[in-house]
């Protein structure tokens, strides 16, 4: 009977099929991604001819041709220039990195000292990991720490003078040593005078706010190298005779003054996203001033900045070489003054000793655009519905 | 009633430490008192200091002979010339290198960012790098890079590299033919304002007339016809009075012609490279940043590709991104301070060496800072008009 039923009803669900082989598989892809118009085939071509002629080049100047380990600048010359390379020849020298990495790091602080600085290192890292890592206990601890224990310990073990230690001056202080602990410091000490700064911005007390608004806008309006003049020219002016700080001294006041004003703002615009009914709630509560900044609207301006908070970081470690141009030597410093040692004064050391110091500029840097991002996305959850 | 009585009541009860009013004003007497005090303290160090120096104060020394060389000046100076002179030359080259450096970096800045959303795979990727490369290292570092790892390991002048157009690249910089204006070329530029004058002028009545009629009218070929097409023509009419000085090869240098030094190149390559990448970002998010509704809605309405882009997206794009815009300008014109690591004579460097030869540290630096706040006034005046243009009309 059935069989002369000319209604039809489909009794199950039709198998999925794949979608057509021109829509899937690496040549849909392409043909998506790489040669969608006549444009995009123009384009793509091109992209592909600047590959090609850039990346062998920096392959084998980097990689291939590179020398690596060497006495002096003979290994990394051409045979005109009076080296053992034969002419024509480029390469990376990363023997100059290789014989000078010491100081890259540390400057001139004294070799059998060194172990000093390496400590350092060894207990910041310590002590940063667990901080970074959220769901490693004991944070307040851990801040504490971090940002007061170890300033304290790493003063008295860098500048030494006491314990049996001997007095390590800060001139010969160098390299990458300089750049992390201008940073550091300058972060530790630029947040909490950022955020006074914008509490004062916004302060109600006309000469209060005054002052905040002419410092902020003063400092944002000049560059950084002014302030640094600044600090190293007129400072010794400002103060009595006899009196005197180190240089070190004067270009972290400088780059701490400075890092305070980006960072004021920054923590203003959270100020100012936050909801008026919080301030009226935490007053209705009857918390006083500090309380209800501290307990109820710092907590979350600050959570809503934190990508501006790392950007400013980041510009931060960026600025430090600039007290290169004051004549202090951080690992720009050390890198650029090493070019004129007539025993390595080739012309591939100026490009690799910079690319040395761009790459690990560059592994800060993007380390901490990295966490931040990862941060954001991890504390994103008090808007989610 | 009773409660209405008790709200009449003065607000102050209690002890009038806990008066906000009276707390305000104690605050803030504290704070000037603090303030007036250490202001007090520093001028008495500066004054005996500066005496204890033999440093005479004021800005009297700005009208001496300035005794020092600058390589690159715009308007006429030599060592002969007054202090104040060799200040207006560092302004005047902080603002050419400025100007230069704020329109390569945006034109970079947006192709790199246009590529960051293109549908091209491999051109997102190469933004990409881009991008994160530049914005990660110090600018400084850049300008080192350009100075001594690339423009210094150049050929000497006897090699020189040939490259088109007659122009010539070495360790001693950038050699272009210079365009020399004969007798009557005055013509010329009259023709190109006047073309610009009558461009607009089609703009205004093709503006007016759509609105009256619907109709439209092609404005912007008519304006590339006028603005090139004019200054031909009075180019033709006056007898071609452009020569070309081009740079010629002597035994040791490089004579005629229009020289970039190495110390402009590589500042005006690393400052604009690197700006390129945060300008290039945040064009990127303004264009994200309006609503796929948008694009849409117009597509709806029959609009194609092209004038999606150019009448919807982009003027909704360019709100957002003009106010972050501007603070990169600002950035880039900061940032130009660097000149003085390579030795180009910028505001800062100028002002460094007169500090330094005059022992006038307090008037170089506060010279140095009102001046930086001058040109940041003045850009973000300018960008500020340019964002008013520009946004949301509300009706």
């Amino acid at each position: 009977m059935q069989e002369h039923d000319m209604s039809w009803v489909r009794t199950e669900m039709a198998l999925a099929q794949p979608a057509p082989p021109t829509e899937r598989g690496a040549y849909a892809w392409v043909r998506k991604n790489l040669i969608g118009s006549v444009g995009d085939t123009v384009l793509t071509v091109l992209g592909i001819a600047i590959v090609l002629w850039v990346l062998p080049q920096i392959i084998n100047w980097a990689f291939i041709n590179a020398v690596w380990t060497g006495p002096d600048r003979t290994v990394c010359t051409t045979a005109s220039q009076g080296g053992i390379q034969p002419d024509g020849w480029t390469g990376a020298c990363w023997a100059f990195v290789n014989a000078k990495f010491g100081q890259f790091m540390f400057g001139t602080y004294p070799v059998e000292e060194r172990w000093r600085p390496i400590l350092v290192a060894i207990l910041f890292v310590a002590l940063l990991v667990p901080m970074l890592i959220p769901r490693v206990p004991r944070k307040g601890l851990n801040a504490l720490l971090l940002f007061v224990a170890l300033p304290i310990v790493a003063f008295f073990l860098l500048v030494g003078g006491v314990f049996g230690l001997p007095h390590v001056e800060t001139p010969r202080w160098g390299g990458l040593l300089v750049t992390l602990s201008l940073s550091f410091v300058g972060i530790a000490v630029s947040l909490p005078m950022g955020i006074v700064l914008a509490l004062g911005r916004r302060s109600k007390m006309p000469i209060i706010k005054w002052l905040c608004v002419v410092f902020i806008e003063t400092v944002r309006g000049i560059p950084l190298i002014t302030v640094l003049f600044f600090a190293s020219v007129m400072l010794p002016l400002f103060l009595p005779e006899g009196v005197s700080f180190d240089k070190y001294l004067r270009a972290l006041i400088g780059v701490s003054l400075f890092a305070a004003a980006y960072m004021a703002e920054v923590v203003r615009g959270g100020l100012q996203a936050i909801p008026k009914g919080q301030y009226e709630g935490a007053d209705s509560l009857g918390l006083g001033y500090w309380q209800k900044m501290g307990l109820i609207v710092l907590p979350q301006a600050l959570k809503l900045v934190i990508p501006g908070i790392v950007n400013t970081f980041i510009g931060m470690l960026k600025d430090t070489s600039l007290v290169l141009i004051i004549s202090m030597f951080d690992l720009l410093g050390v890198v650029k003054q090493n070019f004129a040692d007539p025993n390595w004064a080739t012309p591939q050391t100026p490009k690799s000793g910079l690319i040395f110091a761009a790459f690990v500029f560059w592994l800060l840097c993007f380390g901490m655009s990295r966490y931040s991002m990862y941060t954001e996305r991890r504390l994103d959850t008090g808007y989610k519905r | 009633m009773a409660s209405q009585e008790i709200l009449r009541e003065e607000p102050s009860r209690g002890s009038f430490i806990n008066d906000p009013r009276i707390r305000s004003l104690f605050f803030q007497t504290l704070v000037v008192i603090l303030l007036f005090s250490s202001i007090w303290w520093i001028v008495h160090n500066v004054i005996e200091n500066l005496q204890r120096l033999h440093i005479a104060s004021g800005f009297g020394f700005l009208k001496s002979r300035a005794g020092f060389d600058i390589s690159d000046t715009p308007i006429a100076y030599t060592s002969d010339s007054t202090y104040f002179r060799a200040l207006v030359v560092g302004l005047l080259n902080t603002i050419i290198i400025a100007v230069a450096g704020i329109v390569l970096a945006t034109v970079v800045g947006f192709l790199i960012g246009i590529g960051r959303l293109s549908q091209n795979w491999l051109i997102r990727k190469i933004c990409t790098i881009y991008v994160e490369v530049f914005r990660n290292i110090p600018p400084l570092l850049v300008i080192f890079f350009w100075y001594s790892g690339v423009l210094a390991v150049l050929p000497p002048p006897r090699e020189s590299i040939h490259l088109p157009l007659g122009s010539f690249l070495n360790q001693r910089g950038f050699y272009l033919p210079r365009a020399v204006w004969g007798d009557g070329s005055w013509l010329i530029g009259v023709a190109f304002l006047l073309a610009i004058a009558m461009a607009w002028f089609v703009a205004h009545r093709a503006r007016q007339r759509q609105r009256a009629t619907g109709q439209q009218f092609p404005v912007f070929w008519t304006s590339v016809a006028l603005i090139i097409g004019l200054p031909v023509l009075a180019f033709l009419l006056s007898g071609m009075p452009l020569t070309f000085d081009f740079p010629k090869q002597s035994t040791f240098n490089l004579t005629g012609g229009f020289w970039i030094k190495p110390e402009f190149l590589s500042l005006l390559l690393a400052l604009s490279f690197y700006t390129a990448a945060f300008i290039a970002e945040i064009v990127r998010a303004g264009i994200r940043g309006v609503s796929k509704g948008q694009t849409e809605a117009a597509a709806a309405l029959g609009l194609r590709s092209g004038p999606i882009l150019r009448l919807v997206v982009i003027p909704q794009a360019m709100r957002i991104v003009i106010p972050p815009l501007t603070s990169q300008y600002l950035n880039l014109t900061k940032n130009s301070s660097l000149a003085i690591a390579i030795g180009y004579p910028d505001l800062t460097a100028t002002a460094g060496t007169v500090l330094n030869q005059t022992g006038q540290a307090v008037e170089g630096v506060f010279i140095m800072m009102i001046a930086y706040l001058v040109l940041s006034l003045v850009t973000s005046f300018v960008m500020n008009i340019v964002n008013a243009r520009m946004a949301l009309v509300e009706r």
